[in-house]
C-alpha cells in the first residue's frame, strides 16, 4: 500500500465532498438536525400519571410513602380505594393507570426483614409508558427508602395477573428521570450510521455513474489503497460529527457524561469502521448512487431506530425480537454509549460489546477490502 | 522492429452480442496504430481488453512482453489508457485532475510540473488550469484527458476516440502531440471516427462486427481497392449521383464536399460517365481519377457488396 496514492484519493474525496452541497449538508447539518429533532421530538417522559391507592395498612409510614408519589410530577394521586376488588374497575374505567397497594403488614415486614414489598399494578395497554411508569414508581420508592421494593404487576384486564414485570434497573442510572438522557447518547449512533453509511455509499457508485471508474481502474491504484483512501475522509468527518453530537448532548441538553472521552473515542472509531465499511460494500455492489444510498438507509436507520435499544429498551421487546437485536451491530455501540454517558463505564467493563464491535469491524472491513475488483464488465 | 503490443484470438461477448471475435495483430515500437470501423465494430471493447481493464473471454495479449490478461497490474505504469467517455472528475479543476493522476502514478512533483506545463502549452490549455473540468468545452476536456494520460510518461498509449467532438484546430494540436510522442519512441493505439485521421496513422486496423477485416498501412489499403476512383466536381451532386449510380461498372457513388466520388471497376469508364451526365444536361466541372481517401476505402472495403469485391 502506497501512502502517496491513499493520500491522493483521500484528498480528492474531501474536495468532492466539500464541493457537493448535498454531501456537505449531510456531513455537517444532519448531526445538528438529528440531535435537535430527537432531543426535543422524541420525549418519552410521562407526567401526571393518574394513580389509585389502596392503603391496607393506613399507618403514618404508608401515608408518607404515598405522599412521595403525590409530590412527584410524574404521578397524581386521584383516588383512595377501599377494597382490592375496586382496582379493576378503576383501571377499566380509565380513572387511573397505576394502582399502588400497600399491604397490611408493610411496616412490620420492613421492621423484621428490612425488606418491604409494595404492589404496583400498571395498566399495560401501552407497554412503553407502563414500563416508564413502573420505572418511575421504583425511583420514587428508592428515593423514599432503599429498603422498600416494589413488585410491579402488569394488568390488561381481569383478573389481576401474577407479578410479571420485573423492576427496571434503568432509572437507577438516570436518577433525574429524564427519558431524554436515556435517548440522547443513542442518537450519536444513529447520526454516525446515517451520515457515515450515506456518504460512503456514494463513493464508488459515483465513480461508476460519472464514468470515472474506467480511468481509475487503469491506474496502478490497488483495491486496498482505494478502500483506505476513500474511507479515511469519512472517518474524519464521522469523528467530527461525533464531536458535534457530543457537544450538543453535553452543552445543549445537559446530558450527564460520566465516562472517559478516550473510551468514547475508541468505541466510536470502531463503530465508524463498521458503518463506513458497510456503506462502501453497498456502493461497490449497487453501483448506482440512488440505489446505494437507499440500501444504506435501509441497513442503518431502520434497524438502529427500531432494534438498537436507543429509544426502545431491548429488554422490553418480545423474546424473538430480542434475539434479533444481537445481530444488529448498533446495539453494541448503543449499549456502550449509554454506559459511558450514564454509568461512566470504562473499556474493561464494556469488554463484551466492545469485542462484538471489533468482530463486526474486522468482518466488514475484510469484506469491503475484497469486494472491489479492478475490472469493468 | 520489435512488436510491443501483441494480440491473438482476443474475443469478448456480451450476452448474445459478440463484440470482439478472435482478433489478433501486432504493433511495433514507435508506431501509430489506428483502429477504425463503424459504430459497434468493437473498437472500445478491444482497447479495454488491451488496457487490462476488461478481461477477454478468450485469446491472449501482451504489451512489452507482459501478459495483459494474467498480470494487468504489472502493466499499469507503462501504459496509459484514455477511455472514450470522459473519465476525469468534473468537480475538480484542471490542475487538480492532473495532480491526482500524477500522484496515482507516483510521478515526482518536479516531473509533473514540467510535463503538465509542456502538455498544457502544446494544447493551448494554460489559461484554464484553475477551471473546473466540468466547465470546459468538449474539446478542452479531451485535451485535459490527454494531458492526464501522458503525465506519467507511458511507453504505450491507448486512446479511444480522443478527438471526437474536438474542433479542427485542437485536433491539429492533438496530432502534433501524438507525432512528438512517436518520435520519442512511444507506441500509440488510437481509435478514431474521423477517417482523415486514419490517414495519419502508420497502420490501420479496419474492424467490422467484431472482426478484423484489414490490417495494413493506408497505402497498402489503397492498393487493395479494385478499379479506380473518379471525382466529379459539381454543384448538384445529388443529381450526379442519381445519374451515375445505375450505370454499368459503377460500384458506388459517395457524396463528398463539392461533388461525388465514383468507384468504378476501371479507369476507362471515365468517358462513359461524362457522356451520361452531358446527356442529362447536368452541369459538372471535371471528371478525373483521384487517389481514394480512407473514407472511399472504407465504403469500398466494408460497405455493402464489399465481401465480393475483397
Ligand atoms: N458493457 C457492454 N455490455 C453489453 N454490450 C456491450 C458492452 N460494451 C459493448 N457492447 C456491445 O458490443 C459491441 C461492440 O461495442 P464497442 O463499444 O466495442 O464498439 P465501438 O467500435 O467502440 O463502437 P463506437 O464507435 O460506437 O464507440 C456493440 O454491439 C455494443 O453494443
Ligand atoms: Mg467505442
Amino acid at each position: 500500500m502506497k501512502l502517496r496514492r491513499v493520500r491522493a484519493i483521500a484528498l480528492k474525496e474531501l474536495l468532492q465532498t466539500w464541493r457537493d452541497p448535498r454531501s456537505l449538508m449531510m456531513a455537517l447539518l444532519v448531526p445538528v438536525m438529528q440531535m435537535l429533532l430527537l432531543g426535543y421530538g422524541v420525549n418519552l417522559d410521562i407526567q401526571h400519571v393518574p394513580v389509585c391507592t389502596l392503603d391496607e395498612e393506613g399507618s403514618f409510614f404508608s401515608q408518607a410513602l404515598l405522599k412521595r408519589f403525590q409530590a412527584s410530577r410524574y404521578f397524581e394521586l386521584v383516588e383512595a380505594l377501599k377494597r382490592p376488588g375496586d382496582i379493576a374497575g378503576a383501571m377499566d374505567q380509565g380513572r387511573c393507570r397505576l394502582a399502588l397497594v400497600v399491604p397490611a403488614d408493610f411496616s412490620r415486614t420492613i421492621a423484621q426483614t428490612s425488606h418491604g414489598t409494595l404492589q404496583a399494578i400498571v395498566d399495560a395497554t401501552d407497554d412503553n409508558s407502563a414500563a416508564l411508569a413502573t420505572a418511575y414508581a421504583n425511583a420514587v420508592i428508592a428515593g423514599f427508602s432503599a429498603n422498600v421494593q416494589a413488585v410491579a404487576m402488569q394488568r390488561q384486564g381481569l383478573p389481576v395477573q401474577p407479578p410479571a414485570l420485573v423492576v427496571q434497573s434503568r432509572v437507577w442510572f438516570n436518577e433525574d428521570l429524564e427519558s431524554r438522557n436515556f435517548i440522547i447518547p443513542g442518537v450519536v449512533a444513529l447520526v454516525l450510521a446515517l451520515v457515515g453509511a450515506q456518504l460512503t455509499s456514494l463513493t464508488i457508485a459515483r465513480e461508476w455513474e460519472r464514468g470515472t471508474m474506467e480511468l481509475l481502474v487503469s491506474t496502478p491504484v490497488t483495491p486496498m489503497e482505494l478502500l483506505v483512501g476513500k474511507l479515511a475522509p469519512y472517518f474524519v468527518i464521522g469523528l467530527l460529527d461525533a464531536g458535534i453530537c457530543l457537544a450538543f448532548a453535553l452543552v445543549w441538553f445537559e446530558v450527564p457524561f460520566r465516562g472517559a472521552f478516550t473510551t468514547l473515542l475508541v468505541t466510536t472509531s470502531l463503530f465508524l469502521v463498521v458503518v463506513l465499511s458497510m456503506g462502501y460494500l453497498v456502493s461497490v455492489t449497487i453501483r448506482s448512487q440512488v440505489g446505494a444510498s437507499q440500501i444504506a438507509l435501509l441497513l442503518t436507520v431502520m434497524p438502529i431506530s427500531l432494534l438498537s435499544g436507543y429509544a426502545f429498551p431491548i429488554d422490553q421487546m418480545p423474546a424473538p425480537i430480542q434475539a434479533i437485536t444481537y445481530a444488529i451491530y448498533a446495539r453494541y455501540y448503543v449499549t456502550i454509549l449509554k454506559a459511558v454517558f450514564l454509568k461512566g463505564s470504562g473499556l474493561a467493563a464494556l469488554a463484551l460489546p466492545v469485542l462484538a464491535l471489533v468482530a463486526y469491524a474486522i468482518a466488514l472491513a475484510w469484506l469491503a477490502a475484497r469486494a472491489f475488483r479492478k475490472r469493468i464488465e | 522492429m520489435d512488436a510491443v503490443v501483441r494480440a491473438s484470438g482476443l474475443a469478448k461477448r456480451f450476452g448474445g452480442v459478440v463484440a470482439v471475435d478472435g482478433i489478433g495483430f501486432e504493433v511495433s515500437h514507435g508506431e501509430i496504430f489506428g483502429l477504425v470501423g463503424p459504430d459497434g465494430a468493437g473498437k472500445t471493447t478491444l482497447l479495454r481488453m488491451l488496457a487490462g481493464v476488461m478481461a477477454p473471454d478468450a485469446g491472449a495479449a501482451s504489451i512489452d512482453g507482459i501478459d495483459v490478461v494474467a498480470a494487468p497490474e504489472r502493466l499499469r505504469e507503462r501504459i496509459s489508457y484514455m477511455p472514450q467517455r470522459f473519465g476525469l472528475y468534473e468537480d475538480l479543476t484542471v490542475d487538480e485532475n492532473i495532480r491526482f493522476y500524477a500522484e496515482l502514478f507516483e510521478v515526482p512533483p518536479a516531473q509533473r510540473r514540467e510535463r503538465a506545463a509542456r502538455l498544457l502549452a502544446a494544447s493551448a490549455m494554460e489559461p484554464f488550469r484553475r477551471r473546473l473540468a466540468g466547465q470546459l468545452s468538449g474539446g478542452m476536456k479531451q485535451k485535459l484527458g490527454l494531458t492526464c494520460a501522458l503525465v506519467h510518461a507511458p511507453r504505450v498509449v491507448l486512446l479511444d476516440e480522443p478527438t471526437t467532438g474536438v474542433d479542427p484546430l485542437s485536433r491539429r494540436e492533438f496530432w502534433r502531440i501524438l507525432y512528438a510522442l512517436r518520435s520519442e519512441g512511444v507506441t500509440l493505439l488510437i481509435s478514431t471516427a474521423y477517417l482523415d485521421e486514419a490517414e495519419r496513422c502508420d497502420r490501420l486496423a479496419l474492424l467490422q462486427d467484431g472482426h478484423l477485416r484489414f490490417c495494413e498501412s493506408p497505402a497498402e489499403l489503397r492498393a487493395r481497392m479494385p478499379g479506380a476512383l473518379v471525382e466529379v466536381a459539381s454543384t448538384s451532386p445529388r443529381e450526379v449521383r442519381a445519374a451515375l449510380a445505375p450505370l454499368a461498372g459503377v460500384r458506388s457513388v459517395l457524396l463528398v464536399g463539392d461533388g461525388v466520388h465514383v468507384h468504378v471497376d476501371n479507369a476507362a469508364r471515365v468517358p462513359q460517365l461524362e457522356a451520361a451526365l452531358s446527356e442529362r444536361a447536368i452541369a459538372f466541372d471535371a471528371a478525373r481519377v483521384v487517389m481514394p481517401t480512407i473514407e472511399d476505402l472504407f465504403v469500398a472495403l466494408l460497405g455493402p457488396g464489399a465481401q465480393a469485391a475483397a
